[in-house]
């Protein structure tokens, strides 16, 4: 075994310190019992108990969950679809610079993203009447767009890797394309579509601009909600909240990862 | 002139490519596939019959491998006609024709065990259940994995792999087996093996192969006919024998096994002998039969190193001998190969094999040696 040197310990001990400590005390905080969010009133849960009583809260939850699960669902679908269009189809002229706008959302600032499909929404609604006001249907449509570009990035990855020949296996075998699409396609890919799910699924869940952005009266999400909260001070709610999110989130990376490696491993093979 | 440069006499044989009325299996008509302005496969045309195990032998990049597409279907030639057992294949898709294909990468569906692996294309025809699960076991002990059926590709080895490939393209018993690099992935003791298993396979379906491959052993083991391709086009077609023994053109003889190439020129031109006058042997190379050509036409005369003797003393019974000196010596175990450097200033590679464990006169660095062939070791090739 290699000798450990101190100093690399040491660094490393430094970084996750310094990007833990913060949730960390977070996490502890959300079972203080006192209401001074900052001075340590010994162990209690009630916190929590009071935030699901808060109908404000747990409205806004399930509202983010709806929004989440719908948006998701939709960007892996188009996601799929572009990126089956920028690796399977031949080449042609400005397939590149395709493949690079598909990721541009990824770095555009958020408020630019929210701002622009306000806009949109606004125009669209002067000229068709639709969407009919923003609330729920506009953060999805919003969430969607960027979410898909995410997943076009992983599903992307995973379609370059996979062997064409397996494909054209089953044709030979007598599988018509379609058929060869839900056979053996899908089951390879679907690694892949389940982590681009779940990324989408965990950014819809995290937003907070571009959801400002673009939601309308009795759609207020729940990043939206501990904002508003938080404005008006903190309170030890949120902290309980706040742990439950993250409880959430590191479960959901925890198992795209997962599934991830596993699929690697047994295409690697 | 006589004949050109002749095959062996033709004796009565059951071959069918022999056979003048035989109806070929596969017809390959003037097929010529480009892609934009490169033309994978240049006007290629080619009869296989039942029964046999065709390679495609050549180089990367020769269009073997589009070419098996091209019958495959999985891509579309530009001109030209494919007709196989009586059907042109003109718009047939992959999935419609009554081909199968082993690939080279096997391309087994990771998500399937062995079994729904060699079951699918069963599947896919709506056989009954009994059937499909008779003819899968049928298949699994054919290729010998029945103890492996449940298991997920990547939980076997290569060998198994290459097995279960196999498996699924035979289970709808194909009437034409197309076999793109079969044992290009397995370790060289593995292939010898899996080579004449495989033979046995074919024997015993009567199932006709065709094979791709860029390794000239494979081919020379494995076929009945060999079609040596290059530059897209098939440049000979024959038996492992005769593409080994009479190759038509320098390309061939270069390529499959490794030979001495004596450039020159026609100098006496007989009904029953030429002579051929070589920068590389000083004094005239004798061929002991008519060739097409003309006196003054550029040649080359090839001869394989193991047809090649060398000694240290006079080798009194042939006329093609030359003088030298050994030049570089290499060991291989069954065999030994020496580059010998003629007195013209050409180097000639002779093998030898190593019969007796110790030599008296054995031959060492620097040796003055005499090197020889006999009158019909050299094929005379002008392309």
């Amino acid at each position: 075994m290699k000798r450990r040197s101190r100093f690399l310990l040491f660094m490393g001990v430094f970084g996750f310190v310094f990007l833990y400590a913060p949730i960390l005390s977070l996490v502890i905080f959300s079972f203080n019992e006192s209401k001074l969010v900052t001075v340590w009133g010994g162990f209690s849960t009630k916190w929590y108990g009071e935030l699901f009583r808060d109908p404000q809260i747990l409205e806004a939850a399930w509202i983010s969950a709806k929004i989440a699960f719908l948006s998701a669902s939709i960007a892996v679908v188009i996601g799929t679809i572009g990126s089956f269009v920028l690796i399977r189809f031949a080449r042609f002229r400005s397939k590149s610079l395709l493949s690079m706008m598909i990721t541009a959302p990824l770095v555009m600032p958020e408020v630019i993203i929210g701002l622009s499909l306000l806009l949109l929404f606004v125009a669209l609604q002067g000229l068709i009447g639709w969407p009919g006001g923003r609330g729920m249907l506009t953060i999805i449509i919003a969430h969607s767009t960027f979410g898909a570009a995410y997943a076009a990035v992983v599903i992307q990855s995973r379609l370059v890797d996979m062997d064409l020949s397996i494909e054209e296996a089953a044709q030979d075998l007598g599988a018509k394309p379609v058929r060869v699409f839900f056979d053996v396609t899908l089951p390879v890919i679907a690694p892949a579509l389940m982590s681009a799910w779940l990324l989408a699924f965990t950014l819809s869940l995290d937003d907070l601009v571009i959801a400002s952005f673009v939601s309308g009266p009795g759609a207020s999400t729940l990043p939206m909600v501990i904002f508003s909260k938080v404005r008006l001070g903190v309170s030890p709610d949120v902290n309980a909240l706040a742990t439950i999110i993250i409880g959430l989130v590191s479960l959901g990376i925890i198992v795209a990862a997962l599934q991830m490696s596993r699929s690697k491993r047994s295409s690697a093979n | 002139m006589s004949e050109g440069n002749a095959t062996p006499d033709a004796e009565p044989r059951a071959d069918p490519w022999a056979d003048p009325h035989a109806v070929p299996f596969l017809q390959v008509r003037n097929v010529t596939k480009k892609f934009g302005a490169f033309v994978a496969v240049d006007n290629v045309s080619l009869d296989i019959y039942k029964g046999e195990i065709f390679c495609l032998l050549g180089g990367s990049g020769c269009g073997k491998s589009t070419l098996l597409r091209l019958l495959s279907g999985f891509e579309t030639a530009s001109s030209g006609q494919i007709i196989i057992d009586g059907q042109d294949q003109e718009g047939v898709p992959p999935f419609a024709r009554k081909t199968n294909m082993m690939f080279q990468s096997y391309a087994l569906f990771p998500h399937m065990s062995v079994e729904k692996n060699i079951a699918y294309g069963l599947k896919r025809d709506g056989l009954p259940k009994a059937e499909i699960a008779a003819r899968v076991s049928d298949m699994l002990s054919l290729v010998q994995m029945d103890q492996f059926a449940s298991r997920k590709p990547h939980q076997l080895s290569g060998g198994q792999r290459q097995r279960v490939a196999l498996a699924r393209s035979l289970v709808k018993k194909p009437k034409l087996l197309m076999l793109d690099e079969p044992l290009g992935a397995l370790d060289k003791k593995l292939r010898e093996e899996t080579q004449f298993e495989l033979i046995k396979i074919q024997e015993s379906l009567g199932v006709t192969f065709v094979v791709v491959t860029h390794d000239q052993e494979e081919a020379m083991t494995l076929s009945s006919r060999i079609g040596v391709m290059t530059e897209g086009r098939i440049v000979q077609v024959g038996t492992p024998h005769e593409i080994y023994e009479y190759p038509q053109s320098r390309f061939v003889a270069d390529f499959i096994g490794s030979v001495n190439m004596f450039e020159g020129r026609i100098t006496e031109d007989h009904e029953d002998h030429v002579l051929i006058g070589s920068r590389d042997t000083q004094t005239d190379i004798f061929v002991p039969h008519g060739i097409s050509g003309v006196v003054g036409q550029q040649v080359a005369v090839a001869v394989r190193p193991e047809k090649v003797q060398i000694s240290k003393s006079q080798l009194h019974d042939m006329r093609n001998t030359f003088t030298g000196k050994i030049d570089e010596i290499a060991y291989m175990g069954n065999s030994s190969v020496f580059q010998v450097l003629l007195d013209s200033g050409k180097r000639v590679r002779v093998s030898q094999s190593n019969r007796m464990r110790s030599n008296e006169d054995t031959l060492k660095w620097g040796d003055r040696v005499h090197v020889g062939w006999h009158d019909d070791a050299g094929i005379v090739v002008s392309s």
